[in-house]
């Protein structure tokens, strides 16, 4: 796992000698169907750093949704642990904020104001005038100040996920997970996500876990990427793409790095001539 | 193979739409029939009209007094203070049940939702009495409970209690995932994951729950009083009606029935319907 792969660049980031935020050590999590256990992912281990934009990468079933999900909280390691500032995680809580993929992820019975403030208030993280005056803050980031009293059945797609980022990002988690959350817009949409993604990012300096299925969304919202095996899931590589941005689109290094991922993904020997995006549906896991 | 011609490309300057105005009003006819009391009122002026048509062609005062007898039976009875006084009667019993109802619905769904045991005992006592008719249990609960209120509320919870408990588990059951664990994310749980966040994503169920428990309430308070009136020497809406049958004032019969259905659209159309219209209707979680 440490061998650096051949014909890719050192990372020239400085070595941080600080212990890293989040540290995922050869957990293997599994999950139960009414008749069998399924193991989703196998040994995997990582670590993340402060104002890291950690992407999980990998095909349909390889469990990076439930590796996310094991890291909010959601499901209990088999094997393994996760340390969170060096405590093990144990439950979902505050401290670790998820952005779905799903657009019900908002109570449509709060207002967008309300929805931003829900955690803040449910945490008991603020009180009502200072968690009001924190989301007004970031709903004006993500440029939904004028809609602060718009119920949600009333957004587009589009908005509905960046009052999600706005909430979580309200809530100054020490790790921010999204789990695919522009998978469900269109195309250009999510284009413009990936960008406001990256100047917030560029802004706040959050730490960043995200899972994805698209190579080139990977490349483009991620510094450093894991590459996760097919079912059950296990650590095939880390790449670094912290050199992409929206700019690198289309450019030949940038074809070159989707290319080599995608060889690393599905172990081909030649690189085919399908384009390496793949449209591949998540599961969804049941427990 | 032809070829198809290529069209000329061109561009359109744009310039601010004035001449057309953004929105218009409807017509008045359109408007008024988009106000639903109306339309309902039409109905109901209608069905008085065939009424009484009936009525005077069947020339029967004992059988069928027509609409305009009843009206002034109706009057009569509320001048002199005789229907009010038993609308009262039957209607603060039946808060009662209806609220006692409402109270032990919600303990029992949240124990279904929270625990293995509770799920079963739900639908074991769901299947088991929802289909009992709340009246056959009256003569029981007069041995149990005596002459008096407390035989009544008794029958109401029952009336109220499984089909408010089966559709709330329903809505319950019907919250999605996401919601859930965006709920667990923010350190929700038990009765305040219920309350902050099942709760309100079932009450389209809920309401709907609540409105056949209070039918359903309704019709067994007026049946039980019928069979068994003055519970308490006062009597209600019911024991009205049966003392007046027996008397052959058929009139005043139609008037006690005049009220119960009164009482009925008065509350589906003022407490029932602002209920919706404040809450589901507002968050686009109900048409």
């Amino acid at each position: 796992m440490t061998v650096p792969l051949p014909g890719h660049a050192v990372s020239n980031l400085s070595r941080v000698d600080t212990p890293p935020l989040l540290q995922v050590d050869n957990l293997s999590l599994e999950y139960r169907t009414a008749q069998r256990v399924v193991r989703a992912t196998h040994q995997v281990g990582f670590e993340i750093d402060r104002a890291d934009r950690f992407v999980l990468l990998g095909p349909s079933g390889c469990g990076k949704s439930t590796l996310l999900k094991a890291v909010a909280g959601f499901i209990a390691p088999s094997e393994g642990q996760i340390l969170l500032e060096g405590q093990a995680v144990e439950g979902p809580g505050p401290d670790r904020i998820v952005v779905f993929q799903e657009f019900d992820q908002l109570p449509p019975w709060k207002t967008v104001k309300q929805n931003v403030m829900f955690p803040l208030l449910v945490s008991g993280v603020l009180k009502r005038p200072e968690a009001e005056e924190r989301a007004l803050h970031y709903l004006e980031k993500v440029g939904l100040g004028a809609f602060a009293d718009a119920y949600p059945h009333t957004l587009s797609g589009g908005m509905k996920a960046r009052v999600a980022i706005a909430r979580a990002l309200a809530t100054q988690p020490k790790i921010l997970l999204m789990d695919e959350p522009f998978a469900a817009l269109d195309a250009l949409t999510r284009r413009k996500m990936q960008e406001e993604l990256l100047l917030l990012w560029e802004e706040v300096r959050f730490t960043l876990l995200f899972v994805t299925h698209s190579i080139e969304e990977a490349l483009v919202v991620g510094n450093r990427i894991l590459l996760l095996s097919p079912h059950p899931g296990r650590v095939r590589a880390e790449v670094h793409s912290h050199q992409y941005g929206l700019g690198s689109l289309g450019s030949s290094d940038f074809q070159a790095s989707a290319q080599r991922i995608h060889r690393l993904l599905f172990d081909e020997a030649s690189v085919p001539e399908q384009a390496p995006d793949l449209d591949f549906g998540d599961i969804r896991i049941a427990y | 193979m032809t070829t198809t011609p290529v069209r000329q490309e061109y561009e359109v300057q744009l310039e601010p739409l004035h001449s057309v105005p953004l929105e218009r009003r409807l017509p008045l006819a359109q408007r008024l029939w988009q106000l639903g009391w109306l339309r309902k009122a039409v109905i109901l002026v209608l069905l008085a009209v065939v009424w009484e048509g009936i009525a005077r062609y069947q020339d029967n005062d004992l059988l069928l007094p027509s609409f305009l007898q009843t009206a002034v039976a109706l009057w009569d009875g509320l001048a002199s203070g005789e229907l009010p006084a038993k609308v009262g009667v039957s209607l603060i019993i039946l808060l009662k049940g209806y609220l006692l109802g409402i109270v032990l619905a919600f303990g029992l769904t949240s124990l279904a939702v929270s625990t293995q045991f509770g799920r079963d005992l739900l639908s074991t006592l769901t299947s088991m009495f929802n289909p009992l008719p709340a009246i056959a249990l009256l003569p029981l609960a007069l041995l149990w409970f005596g002459l008096g209120d407390n035989s009544l509320i008794f029958v109401l919870v029952h009336s109220v209690l499984w089909a408010l408990a089966l559709n709330t588990y329903a809505g319950f059951l019907g919250v999605s995932e996401t919601l859930r664990m965006a709920g667990r994310n923010y350190g929700l749980r038990g009765l305040r994951l219920v309350l902050h966040v099942l709760v309100p994503a079932a009450l389209p169920s809920i309401l709907s729950g609540l409105k056949i428990g209070w039918a359903f309430a309704w019709r067994t308070l007026i049946a039980a009083e019928l069979v068994f009136g003055a519970s308490s020497g006062k009597g209600g809406l019911g024991w009205y009606i049966f003392q007046n049958r027996n008397e052959l004032y058929t009139d005043k019969v139609f008037a006690g029935l005049a009220v119960v259905i009164i009482i009925g659209l008065l509350v589906e159309s003022l407490v029932f319907d602002n209920l919706e219209r404040l809450t589901v209707r507002r968050w686009g979680m109900q048409r």
